[in-house]
């Protein structure tokens, strides 16, 4: 299955290099790497999408926190987190195009229902930019190849993950606000034992939000 | 380096390097000069409290400080140029990795400018080691040395013990930087963040263990490395002796408990002995103390002890449930969790009698068989030798003042087998890498680190020549090791397999060797051979009380097994015993 991991590690040269080595060691494939800045400074956030047996998870936790660079590891999953992907898309569009002139209105429509972007404009080709879950990126590129559209490019960025509601304060209180009592309170018991209350889960700002992803 | 006034003195990187590794109490140093570390060695005259050990080759820097971390529980600290120098070390780290020993690896590296330009004798080390050390960390600085050894110290002690490696560019060496120890100092150890918080009376897991604990009428315990590492022999003494369990060692385990103690079993696993193994097998409760289920130790997972409820102590979390799922984890210092625990069980010793008597039982049928009560029949046999190294000590009055340092092989299981450890770190063995070449470099560290010991090397002709080189070390430093050579003319343990697995194809495993006594004078050092079972004791009895040190060539029995042996694959209680027709056994009927 996959396994979704949110790591904060800091930032420094190298540290990308032992993550990526421990999921090598452990004969793991990666299926989808971000890394990027976190809100503190010098720790950087990065999601780990792998796929590994259902009992690999504690392991590779525990595994993670064993690298020194490793300030904090949380494993999400998609029923409590926002999981989302960037992409961007060249798609073939112009008046030599099979579909012509019309190639590109087609293509803003298709755009317009997925909430992609169009973010460039070239005589014989259109830029989409399109965030979301990897099944919706997965669907448009579909619809396009299937409406007989040619994808000359794609870049993904692999997903990024945020668990929703109170849940993300947790790890902000740990990295320090409440130094001291924070990272002794992490500790404590399961993960997230209490339930969000109402008032903290935020109103679904996007219409997608509990759309399935594919075999998760 | 005495600091006359108020501000702190400017050093270069070398003597910071030094001055930091004698306030974290660092006396001896393994290692061997290159061009990249020359301003280390440049500095070294400037500090008299550290020894620095010259090796004949880095792997065995690397090995001597381990074996110096083994027999003293203190950080070994090892050191070699770049390149190949540092390329040499690997081995001896992956060791100390796989065995979770305090190491400390300091490599010089090329100056910070040309990094990456494929310089002469340049090696992205760091990288190189990667997933053999705890951590590692490339130093570019001269005012960034302190601060990073002492880190490193601390992450080599702290949690689960292992490897750390410095790589030290050469211009970070020759920069000047201001040096204040104090100011160095890591912040407080991070713990592991699954170790959760200190486990208590009240946490639900204790009072689950002890629920189990109270319902168990079988229970064994399985002595890891783990209770050296924590300092615990006490406690699990006191733990056992309560409640009435015997207890199991694995082979890094073995001297944890004294082996003569009423409820001390053996060695487990894959050369463990009968009782042991099936104790284990027989079990409701297994008790892991400091242990990580080796493949070695378990057989087939599928049939490994199944009527047992599972206990692991452990203060690595990623270890649990890694080969066995446990039913209770008690994550933390074995140490502090028994002292925690202990109070909470009830003194049921006698509860446990009848479990005991049968394991005793058990005993009984198979020790007939134990070849170290068979006459001599002319043969000798490694299994008699070490078994008489032992005797002699016992004799001598120096069984707890012995550090046994095994190379690996067919030795290394008749060293566990038949040298009875009574003391804690008595034992110097690699583990989990299985490193031939251990044993000659392992034991100088032993001897720097308990001088006042006798430190046997036992090693197999094959290993020996690995890494036979630092015999010149022993003569530089004037150490009094005793080296054992248990030559029989083959990779015994590889000839074994291949005997019962390969069809008796012996592919590779005859092996030539030089006159080991010869070979030991070219370098002035006494030694004797011997090939009779009547003089070992007292060949033993004159290396031991020689003084210098001494090598005894014994010539053993060419295709001699260990036994009892369980297959690869096999179940821990189907266990392959010594063949019927072997003339050992023969003696044993005809006496």
């Amino acid at each position: 299955m996959l396994h979704t991991f949110v790591a904060l590690v800091q930032d420094k040269p190298g540290v990308l290099a032992r993550v990526a080595s421990l999921f090598r060691r452990l004969n793991l494939n990666i299926v989808s790497l971000t890394v990027g800045e976190s809100e503190r400074a010098y720790i950087s956030r990065m999601t780990i999408v792998c796929e590994a047996p259902e009992h690999a998870a504690h392991r590779i936790k525990a595994s993670l926190y064993k690298l020194e660079t490793t300030v904090d590891v949380d494993e999400v999953n998609r029923a409590e987190a926002v999981v989302r992907e960037l992409c961007l898309l060249k798609v073939a569009a112009g008046p030599s195009m099979p579909h012509g002139a019309q190639s590109r209105s087609q293509i803003f429509e298709l755009a317009n229902v997925f909430r992609a972007r169009v973010v460039d404009l070239a005589p014989e080709s259109i830029m989409l930019e399109m965030t979301g879950s990897a099944s919706k990126i997965e669907g448009l590129v579909q619809v396009l190849t299937e409406s007989g559209y040619q994808i000359l490019e794609t870049s993904r960025t692999g997903r990024m993950a945020m668990r929703r509601g109170h849940h993300t304060s947790r790890v902000v209180k740990a990295l320090g606000f409440n130094a001291g009592a924070g990272a002794a309170q992490r500790m404590r018991g399961p993960d997230f034992e209490e339930k969000p209350s109402s008032d903290e889960i935020l109103p679904n700002e996007f219409d997608d939000v509990h759309e399935e992803e594919r075999e998760l | 380096m005495s600091d006359t006034t108020n501000t702190h003195p400017q050093l270069t990187g070398a003597e910071i390097l030094w001055a930091t590794l004698a306030g974290e109490g660092t006396t001896t140093v393994f290692g061997y000069p290159g061009g990249a570390i020359l301003p280390i060695y440049d500095a070294l005259r400037k500090f008299p409290t550290i020894h620095h050990v010259l090796v004949r080759h880095e792997q065995g820097a690397s090995h001597m400080a381990d074996g110096y971390a083994r027999a003293s529980g203190r950080v070994g600290v090892c050191m070699a140029t770049s390149g190949p120098g540092a390329t040499n070390l690997v081995t001896g780290i992956a060791t100390a990795m796989l065995d979770s020993i305090p190491m400390v690896a300091i490599t010089g590296q090329v100056s910070s400018k040309v990094l990456g330009s494929d310089a002469f004798q340049e090696v992205d080390i760091t990288g190189i080691t990667l997933p053999v050390t705890k951590h590692n960390f490339l130093v570019t600085r001269a005012e960034d040395i302190a601060a990073t050894v002492r880190l490193a110290f601390q992450i080599a002690t702290s949690g689960r013990p292992g490897p750390v490696l410095i790589d030290i560019t050469k211009d970070a060496q020759q920069a000047s930087a201001a040096f204040d120890f104090e100011a160095a100092a890591p912040p407080k150890a991070r713990p592991h963040p699954m170790l959760g918080t200190a486990l208590t009376a009240h946490s639900p897991a204790i009072r689950e263990a002890v629920a189990m604990i109270s319902a168990s009428a079988r229970p064994v315990i399985l002595a890891g490395h783990g209770i050296m590492q924590s300092g615990a022999e006490a406690e699990v003494l006191a733990f056992a002796e309560r409640l009435g369990i015997p207890i199991a060692s694995t082979l890094l385990g073995l001297g944890a408990i004294p082996a003569g103690h009423p409820l001390s079993l053996g060695m487990m696993g894959m050369h463990g002995e009968s009782w042991v193994n099936h104790a284990i097998q027989e079990a409701d409760l297994l008790l892991a103390f400091g242990m990580r289920f080796d493949d070695r130790v378990t057989g087939n997972l599928a049939h490994y002890a199944p009527h047992a409820k599972k206990i692991h102590i452990e203060i690595d979390p990623s270890e649990i449930s890694k080969n066995v799922r446990v039913d209770v984890a008690l994550v933390g210092d074995l140490k502090a969790v028994l002292q925690t625990l202990l109070p909470w069980t009830g003194a049921d010793a006698q509860a446990r009698r009848p479990w005991l008597d049968d394991i005793e039982t058990s005993k009984g049928t198979v020790a007939v068989r134990d070849i170290q009560n068979l006459p001599d029949n002319g043969h000798l046999y490694a299994a008699h030798v070490i078994n008489d190294i032992w005797r002699e000590a016992v004799a001598a009055g120096r069984e707890k003042e012995t550090v046994i340092v095994t190379d690996v092989g067919q030795h290394q299981m008749w060293e566990a087998q038949y040298f009875k450890h009574e003391a804690p770190r008595s034992l110097v063995t690699s583990g989990g890498l299985g490193t031939m070449g251990f044993a000659l470099p392992a034991a100088i560290g032993a001897k720097f680190a308990c001088p006042g010991k006798d430190v046997w090397v036992i090693a197999g002709d094959g290993g020996f020549q690995m890494t036979a080189a630092e015999l010149s070390t022993i003569v530089q430093e004037g150490l009094a090791i005793n080296i054992a050579v248990i030559n029989n003319g083959f990779l015994g343990m590889v000839r074994q397999w291949q005997e019962a697995f390969y069809d008796k194809n012996y592919s590779a495993s005859p092996i030539l060797s030089p006159d080991f006594v010869m070979l030991a004078q070219a370098h002035g050092i006494a030694g004797a051979h011997v090939s009779q079972r009547e003089y070992v004791t007292e060949t033993v009895t004159k290396a031991r009380t020689s003084g210098a040190a001494f090598l005894i060539n014994f010539q053993v029995e060419k295709e001699d097994g260990v036994y009892p042996m369980i297959a690869p694959g096999a179940a821990l209680h189907e266990m392959v015993r010594r063949p019927h027709q072997d003339p050992l056994l023969e003696t044993a009927e005809d006496a």
